[in-house]
């Protein structure tokens, strides 16, 4: 079950401006929390993020407790040719998701 | 019969505020370590090195007064025309009284072609929050917004 959400335009001129936004569910635990006995609730965060289009890096982010419960990052990237944007994310616990999404460039 | 179901209803009444006080109590003397200016100084000679840090380009849209700390929203632009030779590298965001300095730092190139990064942040304390950008010849640009927040996210909370 990926619980990724992920939003790419499905079409766009060569050398529009597109915009990308995604979102992951995650708790994004801090490691600053305690529970009612007083013990710190272990971290469990989303720590790295990245978007590949047709194989090459576009856009990386190094994420920290300070991130929303639920990441949501939007950036822009520029429409070049035809082909599949790759989605990663990488956290504590062993945590790794993947998503894809296809755009059709004209 | 019924004066006596009153004294009740008031006895229920004074135990349980006394109760709701008597919660809310740890919760405000529970205060964590947080990130002082002095990590916040850390941590930004940290991304920076020795260069110096000029104000301008960039530009932090984050609301002046929120009301939920816990899911922020915040986006990060810089003038920037993101040619080959003259784009931002990197975008990087720290505050002032998290528990930790950094928020986030995200990685751009002259393919994204605008540069624009939004997503959604914790603050525990109303703030002060910096964004630097590292553009490509290696100067860097920051600009600080100060929010007040009524509702501190997690930090202090206790599950």
């Amino acid at each position: 079950m990926t619980s990724a959400l992920i939003n790419v335009p499905a079409k766009a001129k060569r050398g529009d401006i597109i915009e990308i936004k995604t979102l992951m569910s995650h708790i994004m635990e801090t490691g600053y929390r305690r529970t009612a006995t007083g013990e710190v609730v272990p971290r469990d965060i989303i720590t790295s993020f990245s978007c590949r289009y047709n194989g090459i890096e576009v856009f990386r982010a190094d994420l920290f407790p300070a991130i929303a419960a639920n990441p949501f990052i939007t950036f822009f990237t520029v429409a070049t040719e035809s082909g599949k944007f790759d989605f990663e994310w990488i956290g504590d616990k062993g945590f790794s998701e993947t998503a894809s999404a296809s755009i059709t460039v004209e | 019969m019924r004066k006596q179901d009153r004294s009740t209803r008031r006895q229920f009444l004074g135990l349980a505020g006394g109760a709701a006080v008597l919660g809310a109590v740890p919760v405000v003397t529970l205060r964590p370590a947080e990130a002082t200016p002095a990590t916040l100084a850390a941590a930004i000679r940290n991304v920076v090195g020795t260069a110096t840090v000029r104000t301008g380009k960039v530009k932090l849209d984050v609301p002046p007064l929120v009301e939920n700390g816990n899911t922020v929203p915040m986006t990060v632009s810089v003038a920037s025309p993101m040619t080959p030779d003259d784009y931002v590298k990197s975008i990087h965001v720290f505050n002032e009284k998290n528990p930790q300095p950094n928020i986030g730092n995200f990685y751009l190139g002259p393919r994204v072609g605008r540069a624009q990064v939004s997503t959604r942040i914790r603050l525990a304390d109303s703030q002060k929050i910096v964004a630097i950008a590292h553009l490509a010849d290696g100067s860097f640009w920051s600009v600080s917004v100060d929010v007040v927040v009524t509702l501190a996210a997690c930090a202090d909370e206790v599950i």
